[in-house]
């Protein structure tokens, strides 16, 4: 046992730090750390700068172009990057997508697809889940029909996230409707621009577009852009949900979120005193400061199980669950720091509107973020399926 | 004991409850919402033929209610339909205020607010006030018969669309004193005074007001100089009874809208409400909703008690509001999964109604210091 960390991770560490002082637009930090939305420009343009210095892909192989580092060294860039309030890395295609392909693809689709995904060539959104097939995913009724060498689909997917920004889907499809619901679905990739796609967005709850409907109608697609076998997606499509699970402990977005807490309970005041100095205040912040050290820890303990090989199970729900309930608490104490001002509706999505709110304690738009958040409990698989999952692991039935 | 409505007070609820489950639906609501005035004169208007406003000032005052519990019937039916009209600005605390402390002919405003014609707003908070109602910056300064108010008030609601403001300033003493406060009711368009409005996030709006010398005659006084905290404090306690009703409203919705979507959204083949996970949680919430309801009774009961006896019982349900608001409005959310994040769905609006209450007149955190200090004196 030994909690620090080895010279080479210390100097890793030095590494990113150095990079991000000077290589962060300044623009996009304050963005970042005052809670501003990001635009599709200002993804691109840090995708493109993380690219460039090769850390883009930190997760895959160095054969398909990855930094291809072990798991502290993804933990050491991520608490990072939240600390010098990096935009984060747009997930679809280069940690959702890109092992699926890598391990389940054809060579030509490695060839073709990684590198465009590297380039921001092409921007890739999820379409899992459909308005009747949420936490019941396999349920879903999207259809693919093969027609000679294209596959004809039709159906709906919904709260598909930037799909505004997209020019391509991946998505589960039903192949086969005779057999067990898990073993008729296939994993297709469709071009969003082909005719009888339609994006449609839904307006959430803090005014924000960030998710749409997708409606398919009679879209053909061509059969090379199957990944794997016809009627195996539901193996590929778990997969990737065990990829899309790790990280989401979020520890870098929770300490960087408590800084900014830190940050507004100094100059709001509460009784002629800074309200950081209210007992009841500092009380609920150092509640969820310590929840925080230990689950950081837990972080650590199961991504370096898994850097020696072991894959996440049960454990990366754990951390669902946690890592949601500490973030989502957090936000609450943003909300609640505020006090008054937290009423104006600042809104992520107004972008660049927010200069004429008054903010006297520089909190930005807490209570938007504080609704906004409340998906984390809900998407990637609700805390309600990942609190059945670690029951059925851990005791059967 | 009797806990069953007067029938006034029974035919009124009934009244409104159909009024606005006929006129004010989510669609209606949600486009007075993104209107440039954040409300509807119609509805407003409306609310006055049926009552509403009257309802809550006393028969002296001209109405014929005004007690802790015509307040709760009004509000818990606002809150219901989660109404975003400006009834507690206009009416409980600036109208309020007017009818507590006013000399006659300033009471003439009162008719007009129960009438429906009068827009008020209480502009008291300030930048660094958070919620204590003594921390009092701004001043007024006598100037021969003049008297030049000066200061900043923070998010006012209401400010844009009142034609008279009610505004506290100190005339004498230190930032934290009780003593030294007074009221001004003044309409909103004297010289001096700049709004700065915008939206806020669960619906209305609000501004800042700014005080750059602002001059008004002796007769714009409300009640005796520097001695208007007690009435301020009383109505802000009026205004959390009539707040604390309309959270419960906004809660009954809720989880009506849960436990109706518990019994019809099918997930592995059957309806999620038969998942225990989830039974066991709307049991929880259906437990708090008991607890929210009696806290409401509890402080509605005593609005007319004396102050020591009245603070204790507005700040308890303060502070339990506040904490099973949040249970509702997050748990609400969590089991109705991702449609409950969507702006057209009515939960939406219900949860920021219930959350967003607990920024107004303290939080459920300074209630509970204020529970501990008011138990102790
Ligand atoms: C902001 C946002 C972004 C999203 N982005 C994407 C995206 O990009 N791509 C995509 O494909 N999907 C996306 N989703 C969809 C997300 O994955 C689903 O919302 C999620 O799977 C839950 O499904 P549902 O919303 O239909 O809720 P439901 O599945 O209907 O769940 C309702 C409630 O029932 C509970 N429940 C369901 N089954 C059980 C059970 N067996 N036991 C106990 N409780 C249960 C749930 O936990 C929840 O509380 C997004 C969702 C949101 C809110
Ligand atoms: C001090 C004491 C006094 C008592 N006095 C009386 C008495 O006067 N008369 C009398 O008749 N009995 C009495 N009881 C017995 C009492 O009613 C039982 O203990 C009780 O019904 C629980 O049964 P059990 O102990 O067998 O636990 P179990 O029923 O085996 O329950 C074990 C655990 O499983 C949970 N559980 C069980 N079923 C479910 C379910 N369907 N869903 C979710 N959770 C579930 C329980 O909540 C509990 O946590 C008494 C018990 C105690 C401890």
């Amino acid at each position: 046992m030994d909690l620090s960390y080895s010279a080479e991770e210390q100097a890793f560490r030095d590494d990113v730090r150095d990079f991000l002082t000077t290589k962060l637009p300044e623009d996009l930090r304050d963005k970042v750390r005052d809670g501003g939305e990001l635009n599709k420009a200002d993804m691109e343009r840090w995708h493109a700068i993380l690219n460039a210095q090769g850390w883009l892909a930190p997760n895959w192989p160095k054969s398909f172009g990855g930094a291809e580092w072990n798991a502290v060294q993804r933990h050491i860039f991520e608490e990072e990057a939240a600390a010098h309030h990096a935009p984060r890395i747009v997930p679809f295609g280069l940690s959702m997508l890109a092992p699926v392909l890598q391990k389940f693809g054809s060579q030509e689709q490695c060839d073709y697809w990684l590198p465009r995904i590297l380039s921001g060539e092409d921007w890739w959104c999820q379409g899992y889940s459909e308005p009747g097939a949420g936490s019941d995913l396999a349920s879903l009724k999207t259809t693919a029909v093969k027609d000679g060498d294209h596959y004809i689909v039709n159906g709906q997917k919904t709260w598909t996230t930037l799909g505004q920004h997209a020019n391509m889907i991946f998505c589960l499809v039903r192949t086969d409707k005779d057999v067990k619901q898990q073993e008729g679905i296939s994993f297709l990739l469709i071009d969003m621009d082909t005719p009888g796609v339609e994006v449609r967005p839904i307006v959430l709850l803090d005014g924000g577009a960030e998710v749409n409907e997708v409606w398919f109608t009679d879209v053909k697609v061509p059969v090379e852009n199957l990944v794997g076998e016809e009627n195996k997606g539901w193996t590929y499509a778990k997969y990737l949900l065990t990829h899309e699970r790790t990280n989401i402990a979020g520890v870098g977005f929770s300490q960087a979120g408590l800084t900014r807490v830190r940050r507004i309970a100094k100059s709001e005041m509460s009784g002629g005193k800074p309200l950081i100095e209210n007992p009841h205040f500092a009380a609920r912040l150092a509640q969820v400061e310590i929840d925080l050290k230990a689950m950081a820890t837990t972080n650590l303990r199961i991504v370096s199980k898994a850097a020696a090989g072991t894959a996440p199970g049960v454990e990366s729900s754990m951390l669902k669950v946690k890592g949601t309930i500490i973030r989502q608490e957090i936000n609450d104490l943003a909300r609640r720091a505020a006090g008054a001002y937290a009423m104006p509706f600042a809104s992520e999505a107004l972008e660049g509107s927010n200069a004429g709110l008054p903010d006297p304690s520089g909190a930005g738009p807490v209570a938007s973020q504080y609704f906004n958040n409340r998906k984390l409990s809900i998407f990637g698989g609700s805390n309600e399926i990942q609190r059945g999952i670690i029951a059925k692991v851990t005791m059967g039935g | 004991m009797n806990f069953d409505l007067t029938e006034e007070r029974q035919m009124l609820q009934d009244t409104l409850r159909r009024f606005l489950r006929e006129r004010y639906d989510t669609a209606t609501r949600n486009k007075i919402i993104e209107s440039a005035s954040g409300m509807s004169d119609d509805i407003w208007g409306q609310l006055a033929e049926l009552g509403v406003i009257g309802a809550l000032f006393t028969e002296e005052q001209g109405g014929f209610g005004g007690a802790g519990f015509d307040l709760a019937v009004v509000f818990e039916e606002l809150g219901r339909a989660g109404v975003v009209e400006p009834m507690l600005d206009t009416a409980v605390l600036a109208g309020g205020l007017v009818a507590d402390l006013g000399d006659e002919s300033q009471q003439a405003l009162v008719e007009e607010v129960i009438g429906g014609a009068m827009q008020m707003a209480f502009a008291h908070g300030e930048p660094s006030s958070r919620y204590d109602l003594n921390r009092v910056q701004a001043t007024a300064k006598a100037e021969g018969d003049e008297i030049v108010l000066n200061g900043h008030k923070a998010v006012v609601v209401n400010a844009e669309a009142a034609q008279m403001l009610v505004v506290s300033a100190r005339e004498s003493g230190n930032i934290g004193d009780t003593d030294g406060i007074s009221l001004f009711v003044l309409p909103a368009d004297t010289k001096g005074i700049t709004i700065q409005g915008y939206a806020l996030l669960a619906g209305g709006r609000a501004a800042e007001v700014m005080l750059d010398d602002v001059r008004l005659p002796a007769s714009a006084r409300l009640g005796a100089a520097g001695k208007a905290f007690d009435a301020i404090e009383a109505r802000v306690a009026a205004a959390s009874v009539a707040q604390c009703a309309e959270t419960l409203g906004a809660m009954e919705t809720a989880t009506h809208l849960t436990k109706e979507y518990l019994g019809t959204r099918k997930q592995f083949g059957r309806p999620i409400g038969t998942f225990q996970a989830l039974a066991h949680r709307m049991s929880d919430l259906l437990i708090e909703m008991e607890q929210a309801r009696s806290a409401v009774i509890n402080a509605a009961g005593h609005l007319e008690s004396a102050r020591g006896e009245r603070e204790r019982q507005v700040s308890a349900a303060k502070n339990l509001m506040g904490r099973a608001g949040r249970l509702v409005a997050e748990d609400s959310i969590q089991m109705h999964g991702g449609i409950a994040m969507t702006q057209e769905y009515e939960l939406a609006h219900i949860a920021k109604r219930i959350v967003m209450a607990d920024h107004r007149f303290g939080d459920t955190d300074h209630h509970l210091e204020r529970y501990i200090a008011l138990a102790a004196a």
